[in-house]
């Protein structure tokens, strides 16, 4: 059992979650997942880990179907039944020059990691974060000191930049010319900067969270087309170069359990209406 | 003269059981099982323990199971066996022990039932207590608790090694647990088994994937000896176009959905698995028919099974495909898949097929399927499952950079003590490629075996 010892609401239903876990820390590095199992009915839950320290491992999660609100429901004290990781290949970190970090959503989460081990290796960091408006732009002051240079964009423009996070991206690109993007985000977002990138040809890292199961290269549910090839997210990524994915087949894979994860919200949330009247 | 015919099994109903997931072979009762060990001739020679991976003295157990002394029966079957009521399961008998049977020798005779036998009597004790040899100061690291891990586990706890086994999921069991279906080895046999493991004094530490979350040099240096049976692990897919379409699953994805998610009990567990209307199921192996059986199960109006070989060349056990036909699956021989096809949304909802012919032998010994020019045809379906076999897991080849491996990407190990390196040692799948659960269990005794002599020379 591993328990919850902190939580704290970030933006709308997006919660900054402490767990421990006794060597998790000894291993971690940046880009790599955890499978969270939440009890005995639950199912294997991929997230990336923001942060690992000793004894105890950070995550940042959204809640958008049954298992991800379960697990925001949960309380300091509480347990889940299993956590699994480090799990994938940690993400390639080097000194590159001037690199641009971008963001979207909730995938700002696992993007810090990254930002703060690019910042370590001495390279000059661009951040762009983005999302759909000011009260979910999580983790800003975070990231500003691995930064040295930040930009903001939200859909409505409440704040930073109107519009998603490629109109900075031209910007940055035009005057800094990063030698690699890290893009992590919604696969939208992730697969409009690849083009950008692509376009400008400049090496672009993503990090795929398809549907998965195992998350150790049983299955091949989270199967991707990268390059040509079919690749598994869980252990051939989860970081892909963005300019090889073939994005459109992957969103639609990413729709297939919509209608089942609709009937476990729904079941879920009558059940709680039933246990609170 | 004995009875010529095995004493029956009966079995739920084909019309009941398509929609359950109950024990599709109910076992035998007392009078059953005494009846039908009274079928054994006790031969002296014994060539049916030469057929048993694990050597169980069958005439043993089967003297002891006729004068009706259950304890002694089971003490025999687990002095060889640590998993006997699986093995009573899921063995492929007919192939072994059956096989080597002096009574299926006789004309017009079926051999003794001997796997039924074992389950019958396994089921009787499956708690039943075994003393441990005096405890040996060396400890054990057994990767993987599937057949092969759990038995070298059980071995060398009986012989007083503290052993201690890394598993990656939440629970035991391994393919037993994620790979074979409730209806054939309900998961409450496979949970009491893995406890009687566990009485011997076998720790067990579980979501943990050596290689990724704690590195194989820390365990090889923290223990005296390592036994790696980590399964064979990644699915193979045809990589035929179209492959990435939606509802289009390796059978590893679907049946652990299935059977360790317990997907088959969605909403009330969380893991969703789809089910269409026409299913295509490729390959022709037991999990093929595991996966055409379980989707079935499952509310599929159709289950097609497609095969590039025939009936004849079917890896599939002979009872498990008589299931399937019993239960409405569809079969299709000389039949290959030669492209998906699929909707504006990527759902599938067609395989482009070609009919096949069978020529001169290939490697396998079996005739090679080629394929007759101008059979093209499409078959309509709304989702397919893939069971054509594993490879060699991804994180093998990065996470055991110690290990050799063979060029089918495999360990490459001794093939009679499982012997890597000094002090490691690797058995079933992982070794050999897909196999059966008591061959991996085979290599987990010859291993511990092995182990056990490495740990006692080295003193």
């Amino acid at each position: 059992m591993y328990a919850v010892l902190s939580k704290k609401r970030i933006a709308p239903d997006t919660y900054d979650i402490w767990l421990s876990h006794p060597d998790i820390y000894r291993y971690a590095k940046p880009g790599q997942f955890l499978i969270i199992r939440i009890d005995e009915f639950g199912e294997r839950i991929p997230l990336t880990i923001a942060s690992a320290e000793k004894d105890r491992v950070r995550v940042i999660v959204k809640a958008v179907g049954k298992s991800t609100y379960k697990l925001c429901a949960m309380n300091e004290g509480e347990s889940v039944s299993d956590i699994v990781g480090p799990l994938g290949n940690p993400s390639e970190i080097e000194k590159l020059g001037t690199v641009c970090v971008v963001g979207g959503g909730v995938g700002i989460a696992p993007l810090f990691p990254v930002a703060r081990a690019l910042k370590a290796a001495g390279n000059e960091v661009i951040g762009i974060l983005g999302a759909a408006n000011k009260d979910h732009l999580i983790m800003v002051d975070e990231f500003r000191p691995f930064l040295d240079r930040l930009y903001l964009s939200t859909d409505d423009g409440s704040a930073g930049i109107k519009g998603t996070v490629t109109n900075p991206l031209k910007e940055v690109i035009a005057d800094y010319s990063p030698v690699t993007i890290w893009a992590i985000g919604p696969m939208v977002m992730m697969k409009f900067v690849s083009l950008l990138a692509s376009q400008n040809d400049i090496p672009c890292w993503v990090s795929l969270n398809p549907i998965m199961v195992d998350g150790t290269g049983m299955c091949g549910a989270c199967r991707a087309e990268v390059g040509g090839e079919m690749k598994f997210a869980c252990v051939h990524g989860p970081e892909f170069d963005g300019r090889l994915v073939n994005w459109d087949e992957l969103i639609k894979r990413q729709y297939q359990y919509r209608e089942e994860e609709r009937v476990a919200l729904e079941k879920y949330v009558r059940e709680l209406g039933e246990k609170d009247g | 003269m004995a009875e010529k015919f095995k004493v029956r099994m009966r079995e739920l109903d084909p019309s009941e059981r398509v929609n359950s997931f109950e024990e599709v072979a109910l076992g035998y009762t007392k009078e059953e099982a005494i009846a039908e060990a009274k079928r054994c001739l006790q031969c002296k020679h014994k060539p049916c323990v030469s057929g048993c991976p694990v050597g169980i003295d069958i005439p043993g157990f089967i003297k002891a199971l006729r004068e009706d002394d259950i304890e002694k029966s089971t003490r025999i079957l687990k002095d060889a066996n640590n998993l006997p009521a699986i093995c009573g399961r899921v063995c492929p008998q007919e192939k072994q022990c059956e096989l080597a049977c002096v009574v299926g020798k006789i004309p017009g005779s079926e051999p003794v039932a001997i796997g039924r036998l074992e389950r019958f009597v396994a089921d009787q004790n499956i708690s039943l207590e075994t003393a441990v040899k005096p405890s040996v100061n060396k400890r054990v690291a057994v990767i993987g608790a599937g057949p092969a891990g759990l038995t070298a586990a059980a071995d060398l706890a009986k012989e007083g090694f503290s052993v201690t086994v890394f598993e990656a999921f939440h629970t035991a069991g391994g393919v037993l647990v994620y790979g074979i279906p409730e209806f054939r080895l309900p998961k409450e046999i496979v949970a009491k088994e893995v406890e009687f493991v566990k009485s011997l004094g076998v720790e067990f530490r579980f979501n943990q994937i050596i290689g990724r979350t704690i590195p194989f040099e820390e365990i090889k240096n923290e223990y005296d000896a390592v036994f790696i049976g980590i399964g064979a692990g990644a699915p193979r897919f045809m990589g035929i176009p179209g492959s990435n379409h939606n509802n289009i699953f390796s059978s590893s994805e679907y049946l652990t959905r299935t059977n360790l998610m317990k997907a088959y009990l969605f909403p009330l567990y969380d893991t969703p698995v789809k089910i269409k209307d026409r299913v295509a199921v490729i390959g022709a192996g037991n999990v093929t028919m595991d996966a055409a059986r379980t989707v079935k199960r499952l509310g599929a109006k159709e289950v097609h099974v497609v095969y590039r070989r025939s009936e004849e060349e079917m890896p599939a056990r002979i009872e498990e495909y008589h299931h399937a036909v019993e239960e409405g699956i569809i079969f299709h021989w000389l039949t290959l898949p030669v492209e998906y096809i699929g909707d504006i949304n990527n759902n599938v909802t067609g395989m482009k097929c070609v009919k096949m012919t069978l020529g001169e032998p290939d490697d396998s010994g079996r005739r090679r399927p080629i394929q007759i020019e101008g059979s093209e045809f499409v078959m309509e379906v709304d989702m397919v499952i893939e069971a054509i076999g594993q490879t060699p897991n991804a994180i093998l080849k990065a996470g055991f950079p110690a290990v050799r491996l063979n060029k089918w990407g495999s360990i490459d190990a001794d093939e009679a003590s499982g012997r890597v390196d000094e002090g490691i040692y690797a058995g079933g799948d992982i070794v050999t490629g897909s196999a059966t659960v008591i061959e991996a269990m085979g290599a987990g005794k010859r291993s511990a075996r092995a182990i056990k002599s490495y740990l006692l020379r080295k003193g």
